[in-house]
Formats: structure tokens, C-alpha cells, sequence
């Protein structure tokens, strides 16, 4: 019913360019450009939905063909590898720099381990040394101690043996002035004495 | 003729077009559209391969192991369709990944871009939708056949079930495997067009100053709904995609 409606309305609008007389002489033609012009009158027409236009079916079909391919074709030569290739990459990298720093971890244990050993063996050697200075030292020590102590003991034994002497000698005097003095005041006392006798006398008494 | 139509109803207040956004015409002169005149529908497409080419292969032009925004966002879309392949349809799932990448990123884009205002959404043409549910229906039964051979009707013998129950329920399986195809293209058509179609029917309401700013507000809501629509869609279409490939690849239940 609507083509009807819609032919006769071609067929108006063919009257009045005056193009009836061609149409009517025409039949394949007329009939084509009238399915083209009803159709086109739908889509502006039809208060209902362009999707269900079937007329524009072909364009939007091809069309639709036409950006999947170039998009399938943008992916799978460029997009997809490339962005595989970068994720690959990053977990390589990834992989590598945890390796990486495993084998650093590793080394610096090694490092801190060998400082250890050669802090102690440092260590052990500056006691060596400390010891064996301290040894040389002592021994330097002990002998000069042992000198200083010979030496005092000269010393001292020299200072004793002066002592006694000027002992000896201060009691030789000291007997000498004793004997002087009896025998002077034996004399004094007007007693005629042996002077041997005083002397023994002094010698008992001192 | 059509601007006199509208001019009619123009002259008696609310005007209400929902619709014409979605007719397909010539970029260039007012010809009849015919299979290979470029038309709106043309140009949106290209615009959705091009943003296509923009995300995946302009931003990562410079292959960063440190990755910069452009790259992340290419590396995020990548492995989130790569692992939905990979979880749904299985290992050997992975090698059809490209085909499903295209097809996720074609509807995604088609339908953000869609959501620019005067834009066209091709997504919202049944013939395109069907189209694409089509070539998954055709490929995923042709596939299914080429690698299980007759096994493949497997798929719908539940060999599970009772004996009795299982030439019905054969039916039923056959009656769902046929219906894929129509769901599949009238859920991403329906939802694309009927979000546009709101929107416009709430403009058109926004010609009533009483009632505009609650228009206006209304559009903003339905808006931030039909951005949450255009991507999962595409991820709904995908994610389907990638069950019908499960069961091509594996078809036992």
C-alpha cells in the first residue's frame, strides 16, 4: 500500500518536471529510479527508525568491512607485536635487574664477608705486633732495670763502705781526742801517770 | 521535503527527532546513498580506526620499557582483552586474540566516539552489529566443525542428563546456539541506540524553559550512563565472543 501511495507521489512529482512522457516511454528505468526516490523518501519520511532502512544496508556493510580489515590489519602487523614485544621486553628486564641484583646481594655478602676477615686478620696482627712490642719492651726494660739495679747496688755498697770508713775513722778520732784529754787531765790533775796505763784506760771506756 | 515536514512541526512547539541522528546520508551532495558513497556512517568509522591507530600504534611509537601515558593506556587495553581470551577461551584461545582485539576495539571506539554530540554512532545500525555478531556466529561454528569434526554436536547433547530428557534439551541447546547471533547484535545495537534516542527525546524537552534545567540534568545523568554503556557493550560483546570461541575449541559441556 505504501509503494502505491508513494508511486503515485513519484509520478506527481514526475508530472511536474515533465518527465512523465520519457518515464512512461522508459519502463526498466522509471521503475528503477522509483524504488531509488521511495526509498530515499523513507529515510526522511518513515517517523520509525533509519536503522531499518535497508537501502543504506550495503554502504554501512561495506564500510564496516572496510575499517575492520584496516584495523585487524593496524593490530596484527603493527600494534599487537609491537606492544607484546615491549611487555616481553619489560619482563626480561624485569627477569634481569632481580637476577642482577641477586648476583650485587650476593657480591656484597662476599665483599662484607672478605672486610670481615680482613678487619680480624688486621685485628690479630695489630695484637701480634702490640704483644710482641710489648714483649721487646718488657725485655728492654728488665735489662735496664736489672742495670739501674746493679748499678745502685755498686753504689750503694760503695756509699756503706765510705760510711764505715768515715765511722772508723770518726771513732779513731774520737778515741784519739779521749786519750788526748785523760791524759791532759790526768796531767792536770798533777798525777804522774803511765800513759800506756790511760790509754789502756780510754780504749776500755770508748 | 524532509525541512518541510520538520518546519510543520516546528511551527507547533516541541520538536522531537530522536531518531534522525541515525540516518545515514552522504557526506557530500544529497545523492542517493549506494554501497560505496562515503557517507556519515563512513566518516565515523574511519574516525574510530583512527583513534584505533592513535591509541595502539602512535602512542607507542617509542617502544619505552618505563612506559609514558599514551603507552600505559595501549599496554592496559592489550592485556585486558589478552587475559579475557586467554581466561575465557583458553590457552589455545590466544592465537584468534587479534580478531576479538579488533572486533573490542572497533565497538569501543565506534561507540565513545559515537557519544560526541552530532556525532553518528555506527554501532548503532543493526546492519552493523549484525554483521559483526554474524561473522563470530559463522566463524565460531565454522571453526567448531573444522576442528572437532562431528564432535562438535557435542554441544548440544548434554551428556550429562538423562537420557530422556536429552533430545529436548537437544532442542533447546540447537534453539540458543541460533538465537546467539540475533542477541548478540540487538544487545549492542538496542543499548547504543535507544542511549542516543534518550538523550535526544530529553533535548527535545529542553526547549520548554520550565522544564529545562530538569532536561538538561537529566541529560548529564543519562550521559554519564551511556559512557558506562558504550564500554561495557563492548566488553559484553568481547567477553561473548571469546564463550562462543570456548565453545568452538572445546565444545563438551
Amino acid at each position: 500500500m505504501a509503494n502505491e501511495v508513494l508511486e503515485a507521489e513519484e509520478q506527481g512529482i514526475g508530472a511536474d518536471l515533465g518527465v512523465e512522457g520519457e518515464a512512461v516511454a522508459d519502463g526498466p528505468l522509471t521503475h528503477e529510479v522509483g524504488v531509488d526516490e521511495t526509498l530515499h523518501a523513507a529515510e526522511h519520511d518513515a517517523p520509525g527508525m533509519p536503522q531499518l532502512d535497508t537501502a543504506v544496508f550495503p554502504n554501512l556493510i561495506f564500510w564496516l568491512v572496510i575499517a575492520l580489515l584496516a584495523i585487524y590489519f593496524l593490530l596484527s602487523r603493527i600494534a599487537l607485536p609491537r606492544i607484546g614485544a615491549i611487555l616481553a621486553e619489560r619482563a626480561g628486564t624485569v627477569t634481569n635487574d632481580l637476577a642482577a641484583a641477586e648476583d650485587l646481594k650476593a657480591k656484597a655478602k662476599d665483599a662484607e664477608a672478605a672486610y670481615e676477615k680482613a678487619l680480624a686478620d688486621a685485628r690479630a696482627e695489630a695484637n701480634r705486633i702490640a704483644d710482641e712490642t710489648r714483649a721487646r719492651v718488657q725485655a728492654d726494660l728488665d735489662a735496664e732495670m736489672e742495670k739501674a739495679d746493679a748499678r745502685i747496688a755498686e753504689r750503694t755498697a760503695e756509699s756503706e763502705r765510705a760510711i764505715a770508713e768515715i765511722r772508723d775513722q770518726a771513732a779513731d778520732a774520737v778515741r784519739e781526742v779521749a786519750r788526748d784529754a785523760a791524759r791532759e787531765i790526768v796531767a792536770v790533775m798533777g798525777v804522774e801517770a803511765d800513759p800506756s796505763a790511760v790509754d789502756a784506760a780510754v780504749n776500755d771506756r770508748v | 521535503m524532509a525541512e518541510e515536514v520538520h518546519g510543520a512541526e516546528e511551527a507547533g512547539g516541541l520538536v522531537f527527532h530522536p531518531m534522525d541522528q541515525f540516518i545515514v546520508e552522504p557526506l557530500w551532495g544529497d545523492g542517493p546513498v549506494s554501497w560505496f558513497t562515503i557517507t556519515n556512517a563512513t566518516l565515523w568509522m574511519a574516525l574510530a580506526v583512527l583513534a584505533t591507530y592513535l591509541l595502539l600504534v602512535f602512542a607507542t611509537r617509542h617502544r619505552k620499557v618505563v612506559p609514558t601515558r599514551g603507552q600505559s593506556m595501549a599496554e592496559l587495553v592489550y592485556g585486558f582483552v589478552y587475559k579475557m581470551v586467554e581466561d575465557v577461551s583458553g590457552h589455545d584461545g590466544v592465537k584468534y586474540f587479534p580478531y576479538i582485539m579488533t572486533l573490542f576495539l572497533f565497538i569501543l571506539m565506534a561507540n565513545v566516539l559515537g557519544l560526541i554530540p552530532m556525532s553518528f554512532a555506527p554501532t548503532s545500525h543493526i546492519a552493523v552489529t549484525a554483521v559483526l555478531a554474524l561473522a563470530v556466529f559463522l566463524t565460531v561454528t565454522i571453526l567448531g566443525f573444522v576442528l572437532n569434526g562431528s564432535k562438535f554436536l557435542g554441544l548440544f547433547w548434554v551428556a550429562s542428563a538423562p537420557l530422556a530428557l536429552r533430545p529436548i534439551l537437544a532442542i533447546i541447546e540447537l534453539i540458543s546456539y541460533f538465537v546467539r547471533p540475533v542477541s548478540h547484535s540487538i544487545r549492542l545495537g538496542g543499548n547504543i541506540m535507544a542511549g542516543h534516542a534518550v538523550i535526544k527525546v530529553f533535548a527535545g524537552f529542553a526547549a520548554i524553559a520550565a522544564i529545562s534545567p530538569l532536561s538538561i540534568l537529566a541529560i548529564t545523568a543519562i550521559y554519564g550512563l551511556e559512557v558506562l554503556v558504550a564500554v561495557i557493550q563492548a566488553y559484553v560483546f568481547t567477553i561473548l565472543t571469546c564463550v562462543y570461541l570456548k565453545d568452538a575449541l572445546h565444545p563438551s559441556h
